[in-house]
């Protein structure tokens, strides 16, 4: 249920502007990978190439390939609607469906697709809310709206959303920055046990974080203003944050900039 | 440091601060008598308006014939409650609303869907403008257009439903507007959520967009509603005016509760019972548009999402 992402020699653009340039990496199924660098480094454009949630925003376009076990997510005929039901995404503020109650939102991905069956759909709902480490909380109101829950479960019940289609791969854009401290504390808990299954990709801002959740991380930056973001470096997380070989990224982890 | 210490009492000296603080009250109390004052002055014509209207309309109102009998047997003289019934207007009203939203409120809530969804460029800027041009087009016209098309053009009978058609076009711009503002306020974070579930474009806006926004796009096709049931021109020209109750959109005239007011208010001044029956459709209208408004509020308040 894990598969590896192989991105070569992307460019993305939106309209005439070039926002992130040639980025190349590997990202290992079964593991997490975070992104870090200063704000407007294009680390977030770049994670939503991945499931092509950019094409969304008007002239958003990419040059260069992404794999998924070297299946093209570019290639033409790939349905991107097909493509982000591979490569789930939770956002950075928790954005549950309004109209829907816990159970609806948890099964919103199966139910807009048509699946119908009260077998499968209840299942599908225990099991992604468990996952999510959000069932014993909710078990009990399953009926109620689904913007009744505090942020950081809301946040949970994205994530059970976000999985309960069952993607490989599982992007996280700044999941944490809209919640306290305990419920950030419990989505990162979470981001170690889905790994187990998924391949997560987390974009950060908070280095500590990224320090505890990641199994490797990429660092991104500007090369200067109102030029493309690009990456910097990407190795273990512990070699990142020990020994970089860039100083630019030394410079950014002990806080000299951004 | 000492300096700071002494200087930082020096605002709250004793002889500037009731001074400064009676004139800040005195320009406040004014601005507030002010406000209180136009909010009056606003509020007279409503009150007048709705004191004459329902004082003088709500007797022929309360009289059972007023809403089942038409006009049928009605002479010159020697009328009686039997034939003051406005049955005929009531039933054309409501049904030419009816038919008008029937059209337009799909046709608006479309155009405002492509508007938001879907439009860019070139395209979408010239509907918006159409949509503007249609807003600011006198009722008149409208009706005249209609006229033109249907009579002139294509030789075909006027029919009530034709007046429903002039209405289209002033209902249609009304509630894309309307639609439109209630399709923008919902967060582009849910579309999101539901494109990266995997959920094609169509169906996020049917299952995930228009539920998030109904009751504002409802309160919008009843001010629509209540905008139409309230127009006389089209009906005027259109329509024309029976006294007899009809109930096919496809044949005769059709009488409505502005019509009917046209009609009548000619003989006010020599006729009590003319007078009555303008008074009385004057309140019907009234009344029946804010109860169209409060049942659509009501709808509104029980589809709204709760948090």
């Amino acid at each position: 249920m894990s598969k590896r992402v192989d991105v070569s020699d992307l460019h993305v653009y939106y309209g005439d502007f070039k926002a992130v340039e040639d980025v190349t990496m590997t990202i290992a199924p079964r593991s997490v990978t975070a992104f870090i660098g200063p704000s407007g480094c294009g680390k977030s454009t770049f994670l939503r190439t991945l499931n092509r949630m950019h094409e969304v925003t008007p002239g958003g376009r990419v040059e260069g390939t992404v794999t998924l076990d070297s299946e093209d997510l570019y290639a033409p005929g790939v349905d991107p609607v097909a493509v982000r039901r591979t490569i789930g995404m939770v956002f950075q503020r928790p954005n549950p469906f309004p109209t829907m109650s816990i159970r609806n939102n948890v099964l919103a991905g199966l139910r807009l697709n048509g699946v119908k069956e009260k077998a499968t759909l209840d299942e599908t709902m225990e099991r992604s809310l468990r996952a999510a480490n959000l069932w014993e909380e909710v078990k009990d109101r399953l009926g109620k709206p689904g913007v009744s829950l505090s942020g950081g479960q809301q946040q949970r019940l994205c994530i059970a959303r976000a999985i309960a289609v069952e993607p490989q791969v599982l992007l996280m854009d700044e999941p944490c920055s809209a919640l306290d401290p305990i419920s950030t504390l419990a989505i990162e808990d979470l981001i170690g046990r889905l790994k187990a299954d998924y391949t997560v990709v987390v974009v950060t801002h908070n280095m500590q974080q990224a320090a505890r959740v990641s199994d490797s991380t990429a660092f991104f930056n500007l090369a200067a203003t109102g030029k493309p973001g690009r990456l910097v470096e990407m190795n273990d997380t512990a070699t990142i944050f020990s020994t970089p070989s860039q100083r630019v990224t030394e410079d950014y982890i002990s806080g000299r900039f951004g | 440091m000492s300096t700071l210490l002494r200087a930082a009492p020096a605002p709250r000296t004793t002889a500037l601060a009731p001074g400064r603080s009676r004139g800040r009250t005195l320009r406040s109390s004014a601005a507030t008598a002010l406000i209180w004052l136009a909010f009056a002055i606003a509020l007279v014509p409503l009150v007048w308006i709705m004191w004459t209207v329902l004082s003088r309309g709500l007797p022929s109102m309360l009289h059972l014939t007023w809403w089942n009998k038409d006009q049928s047997g009605v002479g010159p003289a020697g009328f009686d409650h039997q034939v003051r019934g406005a049955r005929h207007a009531i039933v054309g009203t409501l049904l030419m609303a009816a038919l008008t939203s029937l059209i337009a409120v799909p046709i608006a809530i479309l155009t405002a869907i492509y508007l938001v969804e879907y439009g860019r460029g070139r395209i979408a800027r010239i509907v918006s403008f159409m949509v503007d041009i249609l807003s600011g087009v006198p009722s008149i016209v409208a009706a005249l257009f209609i006229y033109a098309v249907w009579v002139t053009t294509f030789k075909l009978t006027l029919v009530p439903a034709c007046a429903s058609l002039a209405l289209v076009l002033l209902m249609i711009p009304v509630v894309t507007r309307s639609a439109e503002e209630m399709l923008r306020l919902v967060p582009n974070e849910l579309r999101e959520a539901a494109y990266a579930l995997g959920v094609p474009k169509w169906k996020t806006i049917l299952r995930v967009v228009l539920p998030s926004c109904m009751s504002g796009i409802v309160t919008g096709g009843l001010l629509g509603f209540a905008r139409v049931a309230g127009e006389t021109a089209p009906l005027l020209l259109v329509a024309s005016y029976t006294q007899f109750l009809n109930q096919n959109m496809f044949s005769g005239s059709m009488a409505a509760l502005p019509t009917l007011i046209n009609t009548n208010v000619q003989f006010m001044s020599s006729d009590p019972i003319s007078a009555d029956r303008v008074w009385g459709a004057a309140c019907t209208l009234i009344v029946l548009v804010l109860a169209i408004n409060l049942a659509g509020r009501l709808l509104g308040h029980l589809t709204r999402v709760k948090s």
